[in-house]
């Protein structure tokens, strides 16, 4: 019997949306389940690899270095790495900051308006979280491509889980993703 | 006595009539040529260089260039849809383009020339991510010029249409942007009613007809279902307007 293929997923500066649209794939599912396992992701909870993937799928971009970090054991450790969703292609919503701070500071200016200048904020310690266990915020939101080399990129937000489903298909039979003109929405 | 004579697109025979660009006989024969600064009713301009096609090999706008007898035309072969691809890439990259977010999603023509050149790998460009003005004075009108793509179909529909001249560029270069021809559109004579605020002329989601957002459900929007051009297609007989992307050319 042929081994399973195996797929590892993360969500780096994403919102899960991706991930509940891979869910979304109805009863493929359980083909997909006879033909893979699931090796590092949030659907399994495994933190780390256990061995090496043959694909790895991506959602959202790096918005810190737990996400740099993360992206680049991903590259390192699956031989197909696969960005899906916006965030992961173009930054999404969160890249929303990187044109919103164009200041002298942009990530303070950032900061301050999340925890302590906007009016709509209540934190009487007036203290903007720096405690050691929380990940470098970059000084903007860079796409997978701009980090690692990317293999595929799979539009939309998130995009259906029958594109999500036609994709690890095509891909766990060898055959390269699919890139029809009715699997291509950027919403 | 007729005047009409023949050139050739893509190895086919087009009959042109005097006076015609070669978009124009094209779009009577029902062949489709890209286009995004172009729309019917307005002088075209020749900005966007989206309509790219080779005329005897060398490149040219085909909204503005004039149908010859004769001339070879290269419209949809892998090198002049790639050339078109990096241009409609590019805007991407210039302005801050968030689909899911956007009212014009579904109904831009940006977006949906994307999906039709059949943009989704990564590019080498990076995004520039600029930070441009958002005029949101006026009752029933408000710029978002982050998402302008400079096409100046307002400038034209408003000075030629509506003789307002509302619009106009300002700025050079990277620069460049949209800007109003008064301290901001409340202040300028602009009115919802002119042909220039209809959903015609921008085709993207940088003029915003307030209150009106998001009309259409997905699956019934302008481009949901249909590619950007389909309407030009339909009227050449053996044409089927279903375009599939070839993956190689894309991710090479
Ligand atoms: S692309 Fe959309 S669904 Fe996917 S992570 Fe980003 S916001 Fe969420
Ligand atoms: S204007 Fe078009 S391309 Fe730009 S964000 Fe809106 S839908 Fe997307
Ligand atoms: S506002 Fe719209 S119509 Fe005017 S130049 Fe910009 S994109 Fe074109
Ligand atoms: S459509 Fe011809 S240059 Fe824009």
């Amino acid at each position: 019997m042929k081994r399973k293929k195996r797929i590892a997923t993360v969500s780096l500066a994403g919102c899960f949306g991706c991930h509940m649209s891979l869910l979304d794939m109805d009863e493929h599912i359980l083909e997909l389940m006879e033909l893979a396992e699931f090796d590092r992701s949030p659907l399994t909870d495994f933190k780390t690899f256990s061995r090496r993937c043959d694909i790895g799928v991506i959602e959202g971009g790096c918005c810190n270095e737990e996400n740099v970090h993360t992206l680049q054991e991903f590259r390192k450790h699956c031989d197909v790495l696969v960005a899906v969703g916006q965030c992961a292609i173009m930054g999404g919503l969160p890249v929303m900051r990187n044109a919103i701070m164009h200041s002298e500071d942009p990530l303070r200016e950032c900061l301050e308006e999340a925890y302590s200048s906007s009016a709509k904020v209540y934190n009487p310690s007036n203290q903007i979280p720096n405690d050691a266990a929380l990940p470098l915020l970059l000084d903007k939101v860079y796409t997978c491509a701009e980090v690692v080399k990317i293999d595929y990129q799979i539009p939309g937000c998130p995009p259906t889980g029958e594109v999500l489903w036609a994709t690890l298909a095509a891909l766990i039979k060898g055959e390269p993703a699919p890139q029809e003109y009715h699997m291509i929405k950027y919403d | 006595m007729s005047t009409e004579f023949e050139f050739s697109v893509d190895g086919e025979t087009i009959v042109a009539k005097p006076g015609q660009t070669i978009m124009d006989a094209c779009d009577d024969a029902g062949v489709y040529i890209p286009r995004l600064c172009d729309v019917e009713g307005l002088v075209p301009q020749g900005s966007c260089r989206v309509c790219t096609v080779k005329v005897n090999g060398r490149t040219a706008a085909a909204c503005t260039q004039p149908a010859e007898p004769g001339v070879t035309v290269e419209n949809d072969t892998p090198q002049v849809q790639g050339y078109r691809r990096d241009l409609v890439r590019m805007l991407f990259h210039e302005g801050n383009h968030l689909c899911p977010i956007c009212e014009a999603s579904g109904r831009c023509e940006l977006q949906a020339m994307a999906y039709r050149l059949g943009i989704s790998q990564d590019s080498l460009y990076p995004y520039l991510q600029p930070v441009r003005p958002v005029d949101a004075s006026h009752p029933d009108i408000a710029l978002d010029t982050n998402r302008c793509i400079l096409c100046g179909r307002c400038i034209r529909a408003s000075r030629d249409v509506d003789g307002k001249n509302i619009f106009e560029y300002v700025g050079r270069g990277i620069h460049k942007r949209i800007g109003v021809n008064a301290e901001n559109l409340a202040a300028s004579d602009a009115s919802i009613d002119d042909y220039a605020m209809s959903l015609e002329v921008c085709p993207v989601g940088c003029i915003i007809r307030k209150r009106e957002g998001f009309f259409a459900p997905i699956g019934q929007r302008q481009f949901d279902n249909k590619p950007i051009g389909w309407e030009i297609e339909a009227r050449h007989k053996n044409r089927i307007a279903v375009h599939q992307i070839d993956p190689s050319e894309e991710q090479s």
